[in-house]
């Protein structure tokens, strides 16, 4: 290599290595390009918010003014106020976190970062996502269809999802089933792939010190994922057949037990968390480092932390059930490897901090989405101890309190992190760069709302405010008048942030329309997807010279070198 | 045209045979999670003992044996492509297909005898798991089999030999997995 490192691609280098598949519209329906598939699975995703996020809208609506008709969607019934939250939670969860967050990005950056032209796999990669997109017309129709969508929480708990005669909803908690197992087989299709990819398909140079922690994490998630899902969909088979031709896996009748179907949800539910966690982590870490142009404190523990966060990922579940009638003896040992999985995730954050510490720091829209998600997701994490301890959690179980911080923990992940990732990003992805003072607007406008929803809620937690109740002025003790003003605080902030969105979507719009072309690396940064053109041609680098890789990807400020960044794929 | 990616192995194994092992990796816990259930419901529940006992276990071992044979003729198989002889490799694999056919014929013979005597899926907690147990099994032996032939077509014209490997890794998952089930709903009585 003796080209300097801006010189990797050129001009007409998509000439040269064209996209065999078809051509046209087609194109971008049928590509097996690793680029293409991460958009198809970031707007498909993007879609799905703005349903979960109306959702939001109206069950919020109907608890800050019981009883009115909401704009847009009108009186909500009892049933359809539980479908609405069952259902925000699956699809913010599996149809916009994990596409996003997972699925998009790391589509997006694992060929990109570790220097391949593409995934192992690129038409298992296409299977993937169309695999997932017929998921989301499956749960999609599940909202429609005769009797309503599936009401019976996200945790979809048996008896009630098992038999329509409680749930009232024979076709929508099926249709809920076969879309949520629909999504894992498509997940579990990209994951293998992820995995593979990044084992064997790194630049030449490139050793297992030198990935990305946003790889890493990305590939470490895709493996908890994969060793947590099976039971899951195994007991999604039970579930559908005990719905369907009645056998009685969930039933005590029968010989089954529903608290089966408690331990093979959060045997999954809890590693989930991390799934979904430490792509966001990495995304946080690609970026503090940038914008503080400082080498990342502690790269190898980081990546011990992440897997030894990943194993005791599995060891924590049955905290989801102290109240479920466990042996108290089972509790206390879930309470300890609870409060144990909090020390690796502390470390993260003192590794962020210890980065920071003494760097030149720019606040730039990324950089603050990026210590936002740290001080947001403190608070999740804090809260989260006393939900780990079951003397405590066996008062908070099922209040606000849980509810309040589990949005703290995912609020951060999946909107702040995702918001992250995609202004750090932008400028690579659409060849255009963000305006930075909407973006700071949007930043604001969408993180103080946050706070103002969510501390309201856990102060009624605190009070006792129970979840899952569709009028609060049913019941006396939670109808006064301090209490209701809260919930009205809340739904007003959710009102506000809401239409903060407007501001990044025409952000969006407005930046893709400029005609000013980002360049190659505009934040100065070390990985390689910044040393090809913003967005890269099909195949990412010209074929003959793909990137050769000399070291990390943490090089900021090395003493005696001119520049304060030094690319990963520069020769010495 | 396959992208670099896929030509390069900066781990030493080949793209598709890690690829295969993840993939068992997955199956491996779907399986995992349904027997660890049955085996905590099965010591809870002593008397689906007398719903075991009706399974005939002498047509089980005999399943198991067709099993166990037809992993023998996908290994050599695996051999025959090693050697680089498609055409020979193809044979064995057929043999393999017919091995699975055999299986399921014996498989539904056996479901048949129990459905018509009233042991359907629904009868109670032992059925269930034998029947969803069973039965996602024989999804998978369903499944090989029908990717086998494509395997074996190509092989015979002397394409993709690696291929043959890599299913008869798969195959050899669905015959362990039949190694638990057999002992799990036949033999404990």
């Amino acid at each position: 290599m003796v080209e300097p490192a801006v010189d990797l691609t050129h001009g007409h280098a998509h000439d040269d290595h064209a996209d065999h598949g078809p051509q046209g519209w087609l194109k971008y329906l049928w590509s097996t390009d690793h680029k293409v598939i991460a958009m198809q699975y970031m707007f498909t995703g993007m879609f799905m918010a703005l349903i979960g996020g109306f959702m939001a809208y109206v069950f919020r609506m109907q608890l800050a003014f019981p009883g009115m008709p909401v704009p847009g969607f009108g009186i909500v019934s009892p049933g359809e106020y539980n479908a609405l939250v069952t259902n925000h939670g699956t699809i913010m969860i599996f149809w916009v976190a994990m596409p996003v967050l997972l699925a998009a990005f790391g589509n997006f950056l694992i060929p990109l970062m570790i220097g391949a032209d593409d995934m192992v796999f690129p038409k298992i990669n296409r299977l993937s996502f169309q695999v997932f997109f017929v998921s989301t017309i499956v749960i999609l129709a599940s909202l429609v269809v005769e009797g309503g969508g599936f009401a019976g929480a996200w945790t979809a708990y048996p008896p009630l999802s098992a038999d329509s005669t409680y749930n009232l909803t024979p076709l929508g908690s099926t249709l809920w089933v076969i879309g949520v197992g629909l999504e894992f087989v498509a997940f579990l299709l990209g994951g293998i792939n992820f995995i593979t990819t990044l084992m064997n398909s790194r630049a030449p140079g490139m050793r297992a010190f030198d990935i990305p922690i946003v790889v890493w994490m990305i590939v470490v998630a895709s493996i908890l994922f994969m060793m947590s899902v099976g039971p899951l969909l195994a007991g999604a088979i039970m579930l559908i057949f005990d719905q369907t031709i009645g056998t009685g896996f969930y039933n005590p009748a029968t010989g089954g037990d529903p608290i089966l179907w408690q331990h093979l949800f959060w045997f999954f539910g809890h590693p989930e968390v991390y799934v979904v966690l430490l792509p966001a982590m990495g995304v946080v870490i690609e970026i503090i480092t940038t914008f503080a142009r400082k080498k990342l404190f502690a790269y190898r523990t980081v990546i011990f932390t992440i897997v030894a966060t990943g194993v005791l990922s599995f060891f924590v579940w049955a905290h989801h059930q102290f109240i479920a009638g466990i042996d108290p003896r089972m509790a206390n040992i879930f309470t300890i490897t609870t409060l144990l999985i909090s020390v690796p995730i502390a470390e993260l954050c003192f590794i962020y901090i210890a980065t920071l510490y003494g760097g030149s720091i720019t606040l730039s829209t990324p950089m603050l989405w990026g210590l936002a998600f740290v001080a947001e997701f403190l608070i999740g994490g804090v809260t989260g101890i006393f939900l780990g301890a079951a003397g405590a959690d066996i008062y908070f179980h099922d209040t606000y309190f849980v509810l309040a911080h589990f949005h703290y923990t995912f609020f951060p992940i999946a909107i702040i992190g995702t918001f992250a990732a995609f202004t750090y990003w932008f400028p690579k992805m659409f060849g255009k760069m963000m305006d930075e003072r909407l973006g700071k607007w949007h930043f604001w406008l969408t993180i103080i709302p946050f706070n103002m929803i969510f501390i309201p809620l856990f102060v009624l937690g605190m009070g006792g405010q129970h979840r899952r109740i569709y009028n609060y002025t049913h019941f006396p003790e939670l109808a006064i008048d301090i209490f209701q003003d809260m919930r009205i605080v809340a739904t007003v902030s959710l009102l506000i942030m809401l239409a903060a969105q407007f501001i990044f979507f025409y952000n969006c719009w407005k930046s893709w329309r400029s005609k000013e072309k980002a360049p190659r690396n505009p934040w100065k940064a070390n990985s390689l997807e910044w040393t090809t053109e913003s967005p890269p041609p099909h195949g990412n680098w010209h074929p003959d010279r793909m990137p050769v890789v000399y070291r990390g990807p943490y090089e900021y400020n090395v003493p005696g070198r001119e520049d304060d960044y030094w690319p990963q794929n520069e020769p010495k | 045209m396959r992208p670099i990616a896929t030509t390069r192995a900066a781990t030493g194994t080949a793209t598709g045979k890690l690829a295969v092992w993840w993939v068992l990796a997955s199956e491996v816990v779907i399986f995992g999670g349904l027997l660890a259930s049955y085996v905590m419901f099965r010591l809870g529940h002593p008397e689906w003992a007398d719903a075991a006992a009706v399974t005939n276990t002498w047509i089980g071992a005999f399943n198991t044996w067709v099993l166990l044979t037809s992993s023998l003729t996908a290994v050599l198989a695996h051999q025959a492509a090693e050697r680089g002889d498609g055409k020979q490799a193809a044979k064995y694999l057929y043999c393999t297909i017919f091995g699975a056919l055999v299986f399921l014929g014996v498989k539904t013979y056996e479901w048949w005898y129990e459905i018509s005597h009233g042991y359907t899926i629904t009868s109670n907690g032992f059925w269930a798991f034998y029947y969803t147990a069973a039965g996602l099994h024989a999804f998978h032996v369903i499944a090989g089999a029908v990717i086998m032939a494509f395997v074996a077509r190509d092989a015979a014209k002397g394409r993709e030999l690696h291929r043959v490997e890599l299913i008869g890794i798969y195959w050899h998952f669905v015959d362990i997995v039949w190694i638990f089930l057999f002992p799990l709903l036949y033999i404990a009585k």
